[in-house]
C-alpha cells in the first residue's frame, strides 16, 4: 500500500468558518491544513492595517485559531500552510510564536516565513528599469497611477513554501503566495516531484484550485440538487487524499455533512475560471480540459490525468490603488405599487442630484427583489409587477469625496418628502467608502526573490 | 421543445476584474452536445445584451460536459469599484440559466 498524503483546508477567505480549522483537524487523520486568507484587493486593506501599526497588516484571525489548534498540531504532528501573513508575514509569525510559547510548546514547533513578495518599496526602482507593470486588462502602464498605489506584491509560488518545508517548518506563513501553491507545496515536498515534472505539477495545482474555496468543493454554495445536500449546518470542508502519480481524491471525514460528487466538483473547477487550456501559476501552466474526475465512493471524487505544461517567465502582480469614493444608500417601499414607489423615488432622487450639479462618474440603481440580479432577464419574466415589497438601492461613484458626501444625505429626505409607504431606514446615513482599486501586471520572475526563514519557536 | 438551461445543466460564476465568468455544465452527457451547439458565444451576448459592455468568449471543456464563458465588462468595473450587488459576479451564472434552447423529446 502506498503513501498517501492528507491536506485539508481548513479556511477558503479571510473571514471564512472558524469551525472548520479545529474540525479539519480532530475530525480524522490528515497530514497538512491549509489556510488561504487571500483574494484580490485584501493585500491594500492589510497595507492600510500595517500604515497605522507596523505590527500589523495580517490575517489576524489567523492567531486565536492557532492557539485554539496549536497543541493538537504537535501532538498529531500536522503542518500548517497559510498564507495569513499578509503585508507583514513576519510579524504573524512573530504572534503565533507568542501563542505557542504561552501554550508550553517551545522547542516544539519551527515556524518557516515566506517573504520578498512585497515590491511596493522597489516600485520605483522596477519602474525606472523599464518594468512598465502594465494593466493586464485596460493595457494602460502603472505611471498613469503610480502616486495613488497603496500595495504592490508578486504572486509567489510553491516552491518557497517547499523550501520551508524542507528546512523543518511545521508551520508556514506567507504573504502573497497563490492559493494554488499552498496545496501543491506539500505535495512537492512530501513525494519528492520535480519542478520540470510539469504534469504532477499542474496534478498539484488542481488539487489546489478545489480545495482553495474551503466548503464550496463538499456541497457549499452549490447549485446542483441543492435542497438534497445533508447537514450543511455540520458540512466537512474538502481534503486532497493524495498519490504520489499525481492522483487524488477529494473526500472529507466522516460523519460531516455537506456532499462531494463530480458534478460539486466540477462546479467548484469552474469557479473563476479563464481559459481552461491555460491556467497559469509560478509553478506551471495547468490544461484544465485534461481532467478526469470519477465518483470512487460515498463523498469521494476521484481526479486523474492532469497534464500540465512549463512555467512562464512571468510572475502575476497584484497591485491596488486609490480611485476614489462610493455610497451606496437603500430604502424599502411597500405594497400597493411597491415597484412604481421605488422608480419614482429613483426619478426624484436623480433630478435632485443634477439639479444640485454633482459630478459622478456613475449612478447605479438597483430595485431589489425584482432586478439587482438578473436586471432586465428578469424584469422580462416578472409575472406581475404586484411585488410585496422593493428596495431602492442607489449606489454613487467619483473622483472625490464632497459629491459622495452629499448624495447620503439626499436618501433620507425622501422618507418624508417622496413616495409614500417607504421603511427600512433604521440604519441611518451611509458612509462614504474609499475605493481601494485592483491592477493586476505581469513582472519577469527574475526580479522577485523569494526570502525563506524558519525559526524554532 | 423549448426548455430553460436550468432544466439540463447547472452553472457555477466567479470573477476576475471586470469580467465574470460563467461555467455551464450539462447535467446528463447526453446534453452536453447541445450546450456546444446551441449555446454560443453569440447567443450569450445576446442573451445579456445590455448587461455586459465588453466581448464573449466561449471555451469548451468536453472533459467536464462544461463550457466556460467569459463575460468581459459585465462587473461595472468589477471588485471594489463595482455599485452592483453582484460585483463579484456569484451569480451571473443563474442569469444565463434562463436561457431557453431547443431539446429533443
Amino acid at each position: 500500500m502506498t503513501r498517501t498524503i492528507r491536506i485539508a483546508a481548513g479556511q477558503g477567505f479571510w473571514g471564512d468558518w472558524l469551525e472548520a480549522p479545529y474540525r479539519q483537524v480532530t475530525g480524522g487523520p490528515v497530514d497538512y491544513l491549509m489556510m488561504d486568507y487571500l483574494a484580490e484587493v485584501t493585500m491594500s486593506i492589510m497595507q492600510k492595517q500595517r500604515s497605522r501599526d507596523a505590527s500589523l497588516g495580517y490575517a489576524k484571525d489567523f492567531i486565536p485559531l492557532m492557539q485554539r489548534i496549536l497543541p493538537i498540531l504537535v501532538e498529531r504532528k500536522i503542518k500548517v500552510t497559510a498564507n495569513a501573513g499578509g503585508v507583514n508575514p513576519r510579524a504573524c509569525a512573530a504572534a503565533v510564536a507568542d501563542a505557542a510559547r504561552e501554550l508550553g510548546l517551545q522547542g516544539k514547533l519551527k515556524i518557516g516565513v515566506v517573504s520578498g513578495d512585497d515590491l511596493l518599496g522597489r516600485l520605483d526602482g522596477l519602474l525606472a528599469r523599464g518594468h512598465t507593470l502594465d494593466n493586464l486588462d485596460t493595457g494602460r502602464p502603472l505611471r498613469d497611477v503610480r502616486d495613488r498605489v497603496l500595495s504592490a506584491n508578486a504572486y509567489l509560488g510553491a516552491w518557497p513554501i517547499v523550501d520551508a518545508l524542507r528546512q523543518g517548518a511545521d508551520i508556514v506563513i506567507t504573504g502573497r503566495v497563490t492559493d494554488t501553491g499552498l496545496t501543491l507545496a506539500p505535495l512537492i515536498h512530501a513525494f519528492n516531484w520535480k519542478a520540470s515534472d510539469w504534469d504532477l505539477m499542474a496534478a498539484g495545482t488542481v488539487a489546489g484550485h478545489i480545495i482553495e474555496c474551503g466548503a464550496q468543493a463538499s456541497g457549499g454554495n452549490c447549485l446542483v440538487d441543492w435542497q438534497r445536500i445533508p447537514d450543511l449546518a455540520n458540512v466537512g470542508y474538502p481534503i486532497v487524499d493524495a498519490h504520489a502519480d499525481g492522483s487524488f481524491d477529494i473526500v472529507k471525514h466522516p460523519r460531516t455533512g455537506g456532499r462531494i460528487n463530480v458534478a460539486g466538483v466540477t462546479e467548484q473547477l469552474v469557479y473563476e475560471m479563464g481559459n481552461p487550456r491555460e491556467y497559469i501559476t509560478p509553478d506551471c501552466v495547468a490544461d484544465f480540459t485534461t481532467i478526469q474526475l470519477k465518483q470512487a465512493g460515498k463523498d469521494r471524487v476521484k481526479v486523474s490525468g492532469v497534464r500540465g505544461k512549463p512555467a512562464t517567465d512571468k510572475l502575476k502582480v497584484s497591485i491596488a490603488y486609490f480611485y476614489g469614493y462610493k455610497a451606496v444608500g437603500t430604502l424599502v417601499y411597500a405594497w400597493p405599487d411597491a415597484l412604481a414607489k421605488a422608480q419614482a423615488a429613483d426619478r426624484i432622487l436623480r433630478q435632485r442630484l443634477k439639479d444640485l450639479k454633482l459630478d459622478f462618474d456613475a449612478i447605479h440603481t438597483e430595485f431589489v427583489g425584482v432586478d439587482a440580479t438578473h436586471g432586465r432577464l428578469a424584469r422580462q419574466s416578472m409575472k406581475s409587477a404586484d411585488v410585496p415589497e422593493v428596495q431602492l438601492r442607489v449606489g454613487v461613484r467619483a473622483r472625490t469625496e464632497a459629491p459622495v458626501d452629499r448624495f447620503t444625505r439626499e436618501i433620507a429626505p425622501l422618507i418624508l418628502n417622496g413616495p409614500p409607504s417607504v421603511t427600512g431606514f433604521a440604519g441611518g446615513r451611509p458612509k462614504p467608502e474609499e475605493i481601494v482599486a485592483y491592477w493586476p501586471a505581469l513582472i519577469d520572475k527574475q526580479v522577485v526573490k523569494p526570502i525563506v526563514e524558519v525559526v524554532e519557536v | 421543445m423549448k426548455k430553460q438551461l436550468l432544466a439540463i445543466a447547472h452553472a457555477r460564476s466567479g470573477d476576475k476584474g471586470d469580467t465574470a465568468n460563467v461555467g455551464l455544465i450539462a447535467k446528463h452527457p447526453k446534453y452536453y452536445p447541445l450546450l456546444v451547439k446551441q449555446v454560443t458565444a453569440a447567443r450569450v451576448a445576446r442573451h445579456f445584451k445590455g448587461m455586459i459592455t465588453g466581448k464573449v468568449e466561449r471555451f469548451e471543456l468536453p472533459n467536464l460536459r462544461a463550457l466556460n464563458f467569459l463575460l468581459h465588462g459585465a462587473l461595472d468595473g468589477g471588485g471594489t469599484i463595482s455599485l452592483k450587488t453582484d460585483a463579484q459576479g456569484k451569480v451571473f451564472s443563474t442569469a444565463l440559466l434562463r436561457m431557453e434552447i431547443e431539446v429533443p423529446r
